[in-house]
């Protein structure tokens, strides 16, 4: 079985996985980081995003073994000592979350997003955000999080 | 106000979890020796079983067992009943063919349950689910309402002879009739309520547990209801006691309906954990989530509305064929019947309406309640023919509506349609969307999207629904085979901190929250000092659950009333504190006093003397905590006005959402932001049934649309901004005055945005979902026309 040595949330491990596993599959099972969830079988739904060197990826569409030497960050990497990060506090700010099953998905892409384009616009954040399906919200204050998390970097 | 009480945005107390990765859903769980179970579904839609062999699969690395039907009917369990018992127009009951967990002798849709496959890993599981043979032996399928009703279609029960498992009415039919054959004008219409499929993100799961010794079963599982769970599997499918039976459903990841029923795979994670001695735990993949999860909707309908010459409404008239798919699942008899055309008066004084609804079996995946259940298709058919009966007599639309509204002053009013609407304000809620969307200033900017050779359309619905399900005993008059109150019980601990469990579970309603909030109003702590405890049968008493609106009319009355029991003994312990009569002590802001008076004693010093009883009441029992349990007096009837923008290219049929503007009547308000949220996510499962959802079967059943590639789900990009606002008239038989807010903006939508596409495009109807293959081709018809 093919040996890989990553970082995922800061920590350096290193695990002996399948060919076949899927990255999202080391985390959930392997690594018990189960705030990476799983909606769907056609890498549709985006619940699975997490950060790989820091943009974001859908886990479920990336091998394990394409993580050897990478560094991971997932939802549960996203606050520092306790605090959550400008894009995690503007979702609870903004009611940008119900039942919470795509939040960790949608957290992880806004946050590259607003990386990327600091200045998105509410369009480009909806074009943006295609990816990250959402049943709850309507997407209406996940879009407003996001805005305010933006505004909220750029000062 | 107490801090944190009704009518004030706090945020949520559920977030931080969700928010760091650290909720529990069911898959999260991991339990000792767990092992992995993967079903065999059948890929025919109609097709005998002639032989399941599964010898080459048990030699498979992994595995543990593999379960079929004869292991089933050797066992004389797992029979998924129906909860509700419809009676035909001749009083014979519906045809109520069992659904067997795992099928022995008939496969009847794509993704029924033959065989389960337990290993010791999910993909050796699955790897040995593959060399499972199954000899099929393919029949013809009746795959749409009207195939399978038509003569000679393959049956697909044969106790249900054409398919029906039964012809229901309701109504006055020789007035409705009389009302037609004086009418000026009638409007006639044949619409179709599209199959949706309901697509929480996420996906059901289920994990069985046994304990050998003392012979307890446990199961967690993605329900909204973990109680009725454990009522079906104790009282018909596993046939044991509810005190060796615990459900637990922890977060659960949207529901919407679909997560209210027992399924299949809930019993045989439950039941071959028993057989195996060890953990049984399943999760659905998203394509088994199509092929499996309760769809919603599927009616066939023709409908006519009759009108006076000045455009007063004299009769309504409704002919539908709804799809109860291969089996009844739990609520499917109720949904197309009373959950449906007890609705048709809509906000109207219709005075005579005549309903008649034959359910029918067809090879697809049942059939049941999908946010909204019965009241979006009810809503949908009277608005589309509202505006078209404005559209053909040449009547302002929103002239028509206001003509033929139930006046303010004409509440409790009576609907020739069974119910009684007990308040409503539907001019309030009308003139407050009029003035929200602009709609006085349309014109200029469909000329302005003219210019850009844009069609742009305006199109409302205004609707009343009936939720906070229900009196039981209306309800079991109806046929239904439940009763339908909510139970809560209401801790105060030693130190003043609260703890409430509620029968209602949260799946994204906020209950924790707002459930808090109902404390912190009444006894005046804060939220922070209140803990909801929910979903789990071993920590509240029983109860119905979360589904049809009904959360907090019915299980936040409880709460409060339980509240009230506990205000009430307060007073006596404060009374003999203050040496005052218990008659005279108020509470108020959190503080006993004596009337007229400044001597008081504050919660916690009456809570704490409650458990440490010094000096205290003679007869009167330490401790603080109350039980109570509400069995609602009617239904509630949220109401409202939806306008929708619409702007549609004409080139390519594409349709943009560009406005959408909601005003509703939910009563009450107990947390403005949580409230406007649960509106945002209805009106957008409403606008994707209105232009992206549809559930497609092929002729042979085969399920076209069987993945989110397939399946046009709602995306951030697809949609608007909304405007939500709320105008609020109080129930008047809760003491809450609230009526409830889950479903009215997937029941208002659908109308507001077909309206509006009708009216961009100058077509009489369009069908859901106005695709743009379908608004490309109503266009070129109009123009050839």
């Amino acid at each position: 079985m093919p040996s890989i040595s990553l970082r995922v949330n800061g920590k350096s491990l290193r695990a002996d996985v399948e060919a076949r596993t899927l990255l999202v599959e080391l985390l959930r099972d392997r690594l018990a980081l189960t705030g990476t969830h799983v909606g769907c079988d056609t890498s549709q739904c985006g619940a699975c995003t997490v950060h790989v060197d820091g943009r974001s990826v859908k886990s479920c569409t990336m091998l394990a073994m394409e993580a050897d030497g990478r560094e991971v960050t997932t939802i549960e990497g996203l606050a520092v000592d306790g605090k959550l990060s400008p894009m995690q506090a503007a979702f609870a700010e903004h009611h940008g979350l119900q039942c919470g099953f795509c939040t960790p998905g949608m957290v992880m892409s806004a946050t590259d997003l607003v990386k990327r384009n600091p200045g998105a616009t509410e369009r480009q954040i909806r074009e943006w955000l295609e990816g990250n399906l959402c049943r709850c919200t309507g997407y209406h204050n996940i879009v407003k999080a996001v805005q305010a998390a933006a505004q909220a970097g750029r000062k | 106000m107490a801090q944190g009480g009704i009518g004030s945005s706090v945020k949520r107390k559920e977030d931080a979890r969700f928010l760091t990765g650290r909720g529990t859903y069911v898959d999260d769980i991991v339990r000792p020796g767990q092992t992995h179970a993967v079903f065999v579904r059948s890929p025919h839609a109609h097709a005998r079983i002639k032989a399941v062999r599964i010898a080459e699969a048990m030699k498979a690395p992994g595995v543990v067992a593999i379960l079929t039907g004869a292991d089933l009917a050797a066992d004389k369990v797992g029979i998924l009943p129906a909860g509700w018992l419809i009676h035909s127009k001749d009083g014979t009951p519906m045809v109520e063919p069992g659904h067997a967990a795992l099928v022995a002798d008939k496969v009847r849709h794509v993704g029924d349950q033959v065989a389960v496959v337990i290993a010791e890993t999910k993909d050796q599981a699955r790897e040995a689910a593959a060399l499972v043979e199954v000899d099929y032996q393919p029949l013809p399928a009746a795959v749409t309402v009207t195939q399978a009703v038509a003569p000679g279609a393959p049956l697909v029960h044969d106790q249900a002879k054409a398919n029906t498992c039964y012809d229901w009415h309701l109504g006055d039919k020789a007035a409705t009739d009389t009302a037609f054959a004086k009418a000026h004008k009638v409007v006639s219409l044949d619409l179709i309520n599209n199959r949706l499929i309901p697509n929480a993100i996420e996906p059901r799961a289920a994990i069985g547990e046994y304990d050998k010794v003392t012979g307890d079963l446990t199961l967690y599982t993605t329900s909204q209801n973990p109680h009725l769970i454990r009522l079906l599997l104790a009282a018909f499918t596993l046939g044991v006691p509810e005190h060796k039976l615990r459900v637990v459903a922890p977060d659960v990841g949207g529901g919407f309906g679909s997560k209210i029923f027992h399924y299949a795979e809930d019993f045989v994670a439950l039941w071959a954990a028993r057989k195996i001695g060890r953990p049984v735990k399943w999760t659905a993949t998203r394509s088994e989530a199509f092929m499996s999860d309760a769809h919603g909707r599927d009616h066939v309908t023709h409908c006519e509305l009759a009108l006076d010459k000045e455009g007063k409404f004299l009769g309504l008239r409704e002919r539908t064929l709804a799809n109860m798919g291969a089996y009844l699942s739990q609520f499917a008899p109720s949904v197309p019947t009373y959950l449906h055309s007890t609705l048709l008066a809509g906000c109207y004084t219709t005075p005579v309406i005549y309903a008649e609804v034959k359910a029918v079996f067809t090879n697809t995946v049942p059939v049941d309640a999908y946010r909204g259940a019965g009241r979006p298709e009810a809503t949908y058919l009277i608005e589309r023919l509202v505006d078209i009966a404005a559209r053909e007599m040449n009547i302002d639309r929103v002239e028509i509506r206001r003509k033929n509204f139930i006046p303010k002053d004409k509440f409790p009013y009576q609907t020739p349609v069974a119910l009684q609407y007990d308040s409503g304000d539907y001019e309030a809620t009308l003139a407050s969307a009029l003035q929200k969307a602009d709609w006085a200033g349309f014109e200029k900017r469909r000329a302005e999207a003219k210019a850009r050779g844009k069609l742009r359309g305006i199109g409302m619905s205004t609707y009343v629904e009936a939720c906070g399900i229900a009196p039981s005993a209306v309800v079991g008059a109806l046929g239904g085979r439940v009763g339908l109150w909510e139970s809560a019980h209401v801790r105060v601990h030693p130190t003043g901190s609260i703890t409430i469990f509620t029968g209602a579970h949260s799946h994204g309603q906020s209950h924790e929250t707002t459930f808090a909030q109902l404390a912190a109003e009444k006894l005046g702590v804060s939220t922070d000092q209140v803990e909801v405890v929910h979903g789990d049968t071993a920590k509240s008493a029983f109860a119905m659950g979360t589904y049809g609106s009904r959360s907090l009319a019915v299980g936040g009355t409880a709460i409060v009333q339980a509240i009230d029991k506990i205000i009430a003994k307060g007073k006596k312990i404060a009374a003999h504190l203050l040496e005052a009569s218990e008659g005279d002590i108020d509470f108020k802001d959190g503080k006993f006093t004596v009337k007229g008076t400044d001597r008081a004693k504050a919660f916690g010093e009456v809570v704490l003397a409650a458990y440490i009883p010094h000096k205290y009441p003679a007869n009167l029992e330490p401790g603080l905590e109350e039980s109570a349990v509400y069995d609602p007096k009617n239904f509630t009837f949220p109401a409202g006005c939806h306008i929708c923008e619409v702007e549609i290219d004409p080139e390519t049929g594409t349709t943009q959402v560009v406005a959408f503007t909601a005003v509703d009547d939910v009563g009450t308000v107990i947390n403005p932001m949580v409230v406007e949220g649960q509106v945002h996510g209805g009106v957008t499962q409403g606008i994707g049934q209105a232009l992206l959802e549809g559930a497609l079967y092929d002729d042979q059943g085969q399920l076209l649309s069987g993945s989110f590639l397939g399946y046009n789900m709602p995306r951030a990009s697809d949609l608007p901004g909304y405007q939500v606002g709320t105008e609020t008239t109080a129930c008047t038989h809760n003491p809450l005055g609230v009526k409830g807010v889950g479903e009215v903006g997937a029941i208002g939508s659908p109308p507001a945005v077909i309206n509006a596409v009708c009216d961009a495009i100058g077509v009489r109807h369009i069908e859901m979902p106005a695709t743009p293959e379908r608004v490309w081709r109503a266009i070129r018809d109009a123009n050839k026309g």
